[in-house]
């Protein structure tokens, strides 16, 4: 009788994603506030997703710089537009950040921008780390120590090192403004209190905010199954699930490894559609292992909670962290990863 | 230039305005203007005040202090037998008048000059600079001449200590600055010295401009902190320098730290503050940039934030970025801006509005209700972006629902959403990030914790499509309500009433505005308009509800009512084509209601609702070309039913004739033959009350009151009576509905146009 039953609940991800831009300007505030509030599309998470693929942009990529980005355990965080961000300015930043990291080091004590310090920060370019031309720039931020006994060529120790990038940031509202850099997807290797000290650093200079990133396992499963689908000519890792079971005193960890071959078996065998990855299609290879996990040990993985994937290609924590594994698929890790850091970041 | 020329009876008030009109030290000149003060003392003595006797004993005194400077310029009489006395005497009338009154400008002119020359040894000089207190104001010519003296090397480290101790806390009372900040090299050599060197940091931090923080000074000034470590005035000396410019410099503040410089003004404590309570008016408190303690908090978050909100830090960094070849305009540019640290006052914000420096982090004008007003008025949008990322990503982040419970913590979250929610009164309207904010977090709502602070937030959504907004908040919202306490229940309606009276603020506005809207999806006012009814419709949906759980209950049907009271006056106090009726639910548990104030404020409703109906009924006669607003017939034969139902219960004892059957039978059973006039407004329960009291002030020393005696006049007592005990609803609603020329109940004309 009543026009208003309370419907179902709706799933997690469709409540927000039906935010569109309904809003009328009313007073003035409201009308500039206008432009913000349609870039507020929530994204949702697609029905389907490309396999990753090499892309063409790819190949500017200098090796080096890949091969460094590779094999290393970052810590993911997402990041709002910076502000008054400017690529010509990357050694102005390196002299001023080495010296905020100097005086926040010896609190109290001033330091001299430009001062030698015992660190050295480099800010440099990761040309081509995009995924479309549309895509700004990526950057790196390195921390080095200089040792005493530091010979001529041969760079310090690093201490710490991050990357700012964009891979398909196509979901991304129309470029904000020509004051701000979207880059919303942020890895840091090193020490915590070094990320916090560099990250208040952008902070206070970009008008930016940092939030760290966690996976959670909703988005772990498609990055097993993306992953999974990926051609590979040798497999050099294999492929592991590591479910937790929450219980007292400790909790118990299960750990599940297959021959990526048989991984990629299960996964042609549930896919259909060429080139892509459905929702439906990431539930099927799950539920396989589940119910294969189940007839040998009698235990409904699906109750408990999935925390890690490692595969060929990459492996990611629920708790936001990622190693890349495969140079190849780089840029398509990475697309999935920005998706998610825009998602937070909206 | 002899003091013995000077005017005996020149009165100290003369002086002040002197000293704060010329800043000439030129002696000669300023006696011939002292002059006329002659006229004015005869004057005085002539006549028999009682004040005289005081203005005496001041005259005396000020002819003493006169002899005794006269006596310190020229130096000591050598003949003179009792020299010491003599001496003695002159400095006691000094220091006298000083702490009592304050010195002229050229007193301390003529005694800074001899407490620096040492004429008269160390511990006279102390003497002296102890009581340099001024009247009013101090000339900066004297502070010059006073600081030539210190190269002549004639005053030993302990005077220079004291001086620059005096200077530093008499600065707010040296009329310019100009000439002194000219001799900032000079002062800034002496930091050598190192017994001085902390009242001249301290100086200097108050001398500092932009223009003076220069490469090879930040060098030395690093140098000394190497060589002596860690000195509190050293390091705010060196905080102000990469305040000023922080492409040069790097430091960051120990937490902890509280004072930075020794005090200075110890010394002359209550002087300076009675120096303070004669200037009162044009100088204010001196400006001094906020450091220390003030802008820290205790709790050291992650980040290395201090607070949620970040401090108020001007963008010069960024600004200065990669401009390594300064242009002469940017020089310009970068002197005439003004930093928003430094900002105190709204005049001030109004005089430097063009050339504010804006924030580095937005988020921090949130602390700041005068950048508050800025930000109303800045149409960068960047800036408004800004603060929206900040906002969202804050409210994510801090939420404290999505953190493991932290009392602490969630106090600070607690805080920040009141601070947000007086920043979105402040502004009239709703932060977007909120509404996001609401739509991800209301699902997880346990809909305890900050559940005044949530409920705000919700009543200042930006009006929006109901149709929308519904299954994102409004279903979340109902669940919660329908399992919460009535208190919950009344609070939601409290906040929903908000809602209601902020989305129609804005149509109404907005429609006053531009008439026609270019918004992308509602075009018209009448979509606006059904968004609207929608809210109420479903508002009145949940009362209804609410109402049949609670057991009508009397504290949930007040708040009922007061959306309602909204509700009914749209068309006129809003200027909307809108007049949505209350439920049946609603209006029946109203009119039966045991509470009389219940009643009353029905009546009140129900009148409201007849002026609004009317008034649409008249503008609609007038331009009937506007018919896309017209109301249906359904809302008026709504009203006039509930009209008719009012009437029959309250006044013409013939209650719910239309529309409702009644059994005789049941009656019978229940043992209420006699129903008709049970409802009117002597037997009214909530009313009954109020007619013994009515029959009892009539006849006191009745036994037995016949309540069926209130008709025909006393009728229109007891409606007297009824009116003057506060029913000012009732009175509103009888008196617009019902011809009161009409004595007898029976035959009441009410009227039924609609």
């Amino acid at each position: 009788m009543d026009p208003y039953v309370t419907p179902e609940s709706t799933p997690e991800h469709s409540a927000s994603s039906r935010l569109k831009n309904y809003f009328i300007g009313v007073t003035p505030l409201q009308r500039r506030l206008e432009s913000v509030k349609k870039q507020t599309s929530f994204v949702s998470t697609p029905p389907r997703r490309k396999i990753p693929q090499c892309s063409q942009l790819e190949e500017d990529v200098d090796p080096q710089k890949v091969a460094f980005l590779l094999h290393k355990q970052w810590t993911l965080y997402s990041l709002t537009p910076l502000y008054k961000f400017s690529y010509t300015n990357l050694k102005e930043y390196s002299r001023l950040l080495s010296a905020f990291i100097a005086a926040e080091k010896q609190k109290g004590l001033a330091v001299e921008v430009g001062e030698d310090c015992n660190i050295k920060v480099i800010f440099s370019t990761l040309l081509g780390m995009k995924g479309t031309e549309r895509d700004p720039e990526a950057f790196l931020v390195q921390i080095l120590s200089k040792s005493q006994s530091q010979s001529e060529n041969r760079e310090g120790k690093a201490l710490w090192t991050g990357w700012f990038c964009c891979v398909f940031g196509d979901s991304l509202p129309e470029t904000v403004s020509e004051d701000f850099t979207c880059l919303p997807l942020f890895l840091a290797n090193g020490a915590e209190s070094n990320t916090a000290i560099i990250g208040t650093w952008f902070q206070k200079t970009f008008d930016c905010y940092f939030s760290p990133l966690a996976i959670n396992a909703f988005n772990l499963s498609w990055m097993a199954a993306m992953w999974t689908a990926c051609k590979m000519d040798h497999y050099m890792a294999t492929t592991e699930f590591l479910w937790s079971v929450p219980c007292s005193p400790q909790r118990l960890d299960i750990s599940y490894a297959i021959h990526p071959e048989d991984a990629k078996a299960l996964w042609d065998s549930v896919h259909k559609t060429p080139g892509e990855v459905t929702q439906e299609e990431v539930d099927l290879f799950m539920d396989c292992l589940y119910s294969h996990f189940h007839r040998h040990f009698k235990i409904h993985l699906s109750a408990t909670r999935l925390v890690r994937v490692s595969t060929p290609v990459a492996s990611a924590h629920t708790d936001g962290k990622i190693k890349i594994l495969c140079h190849k698929y780089l840029i398509g890790v990475l697309a999935y990863l920005t998706e998610l850091a825009i998602f937070q970041i909206e | 230039m002899s003091s013995q020329k000077r005017n005996k009876n020149s009165k100290a008030q003369d002086r002040t305005s002197q000293g704060r009109n010329s800043f000439q030290t030129d002696l000669s000149a300023w006696t011939v203007k002292q002059g006329p003060s002659n006229s004015d003392s005869i004057l005085k003595h002539g006549q028999a005040n009682p004040m005289e006797d005081y203005e005496l004993a001041n005259d005396q005194a000020e002819d003493d202090l006169q002899i005794a400077v006269g006596y310190f310029e020229k130096g000591p009489i050598k003949t003179s037998r009792n020299k010491d006395e003599i001496f003695e005497k002159h400095l006691k009338t000094v220091e006298n008048v000083a702490w009592k009154n304050g010195l002229a400008p050229e007193e301390i002119d003529i005694l800074l000059n001899v407490a620096l020359s040492g004429k008269f040894g160390n511990a006279v000089s102390a003497r002296i600079l102890k009581c340099m207190i001024p009247t009013t104001l101090i000339s900066e010519d004297s502070v010059v001449k006073a600081v030539s003296w210190l190269c002549v090397g004639k005053c030993s480290g302990s005077t220079k200590v004291l001086f620059y101790r005096w200077l530093v806390a008499m600065f707010d009372f040296i009329d310019h600055k100009e000439q002194i900040n000219l001799l900032y090299g000079f002062f800034f050599a002496s930091l050598q010295d190192d017994t001085l060197c902390p009242y001249v940091c301290h100086l200097l931090y108050l001398l500092t401009k932009k223009e003076n923080v220069k490469p090879f000074r930040v060098r030395k000034l690093l140098d000394i902190q190497a060589r002596v470590g860690m000195q509190p005035h050293l390091q705010a000396l060196l905080f102000l320098y990469k305040f000023f410019v922080p492409t040069l410099i790097s430091v960051s503040l120990p937490l902890r730290k509280k004072i930075y410089f020794k005090n200075s003004e110890n010394l002359w404590k209550t002087a300076l503050f009675a120096v303070r309570q004669r200037n009162k008016g044009p100088s204010p408190e001196p400006l001094k940039l906020m450091l220390g303690p003030a802008n820290v908090r205790s709790l050291k978050r992650k980040w290395n934030s201090h607070s949620i909100i970040p401090m108020l830090n001007s963008s010069s960094y960024t600004k200065e970025c990669g401009k390594k070849e300064l242009s002469l305009s940017d020089y310009l540019s970068s002197n005439g801006s003004f930093p928003i640290e430094q900002l105190q006052s709204f005049t001030q914000l109004l005089q430097n509005i063009h050339c504010l420096e804006l924030p580095s982090q937005m988020g921090s004008v949130l602390n700041s209700s005068l950048l508050l007003h800025y930000i109303n008025l800045v149409k960068d949008e960047s800036v408004l972006l800004r603060l929206y990322h900040w906002l969202s990503q804050t409210l994510q982040e801090e939420c404290i629902w999505y953190k493991v419970n932290n009392y602490e913590h969630g106090r600070e979250f607690i805080n920040f959403l009141d601070t947000i929610i007086r920043v979105q009164c402040f502004f009239q309207e709703g932060f977007y990030s909120c509404e996001a904010f609401l739509y991800k977090s209301l699902p997880l709502w346990d809909g305890f914790s900050c559940r005044s602070q949530f409920l705000q937030l919700l009543s200042w959504i930006p009006f929006s499509n109901f149709s929308e907004v519904k299954p994102l908040l409004f279903d979340h919202l109902a669940q919660l309500y329908f399992t919460s306490t009535i208190y919950f229940k009344c609070s939601v309606l409290q906040s929903l009433k908000e809602l209601l009276q902020n989305w129609v603020l804005w149509l109404s506005m907005d429609f006053h505005i531009k008439p026609v809207m270019t918004s992308p999806l509602e075009t018209t006012l009448g979509g606006s308009m059904d968004s609207v009814s929608k809210l109420i419709h479903y508002v009145g949906w949940l009362s209804t509800t609410a109402m049949r759980l609670e057991n009508n209950s009397t504290f949930l049907l007040h708040f009922i009512l007061d959306f309602y009271e909204t509700v009914c006056d749209i068309y006129i106090n809003y200027n909307l084509p809108l007049v949505v009726l209350f439920p049946p639910g609603i209006f029946y548990p109203a009119l039966l209601s045991l509470d009389s104030s219940i009643l009353n404020q029905l009546c009140y409703i129900m009148y409201r609702y007849r002026k609004n109906l009317s008034a649409a009924k008249k503008n609609e006669l007038v331009h009937k070309a506007k018919s896309e607003f017209n109301f249906s017939s359904k809302t008026y034969q709504e009203f006039n039913y509930y009209l008719t139902a009012m009437f029959g219960c309250l006044w013409t004892s013939r209650p719910f004739e239309k529309g409702m059957h009644l059994d005789p039978k049941t009656l019978e059973k229940a043992g209420v033959t006699e129903y008709k006039n049970s409802l009117n407004l002597v037997y009214h329960p909530s009313l009954l009350s109020y007619a013994v009291s009515f029959l009892l002030q009539e006849s006191p020393e009745e036994r037995t009151i016949n309540m069926s005696s209130i008709r025909g006049k006393k009728w229109n007592w007891y409606l007297d009576y009824l009116f003057s005990e506060g029913l000012q609803g009732l009175k509103l609603f009888i008196r617009s509905s019902i011809h009161r020329s009409v004595p007898r109940s029976e035959s009441i004309n009410y009227n039924n146009q609609h």
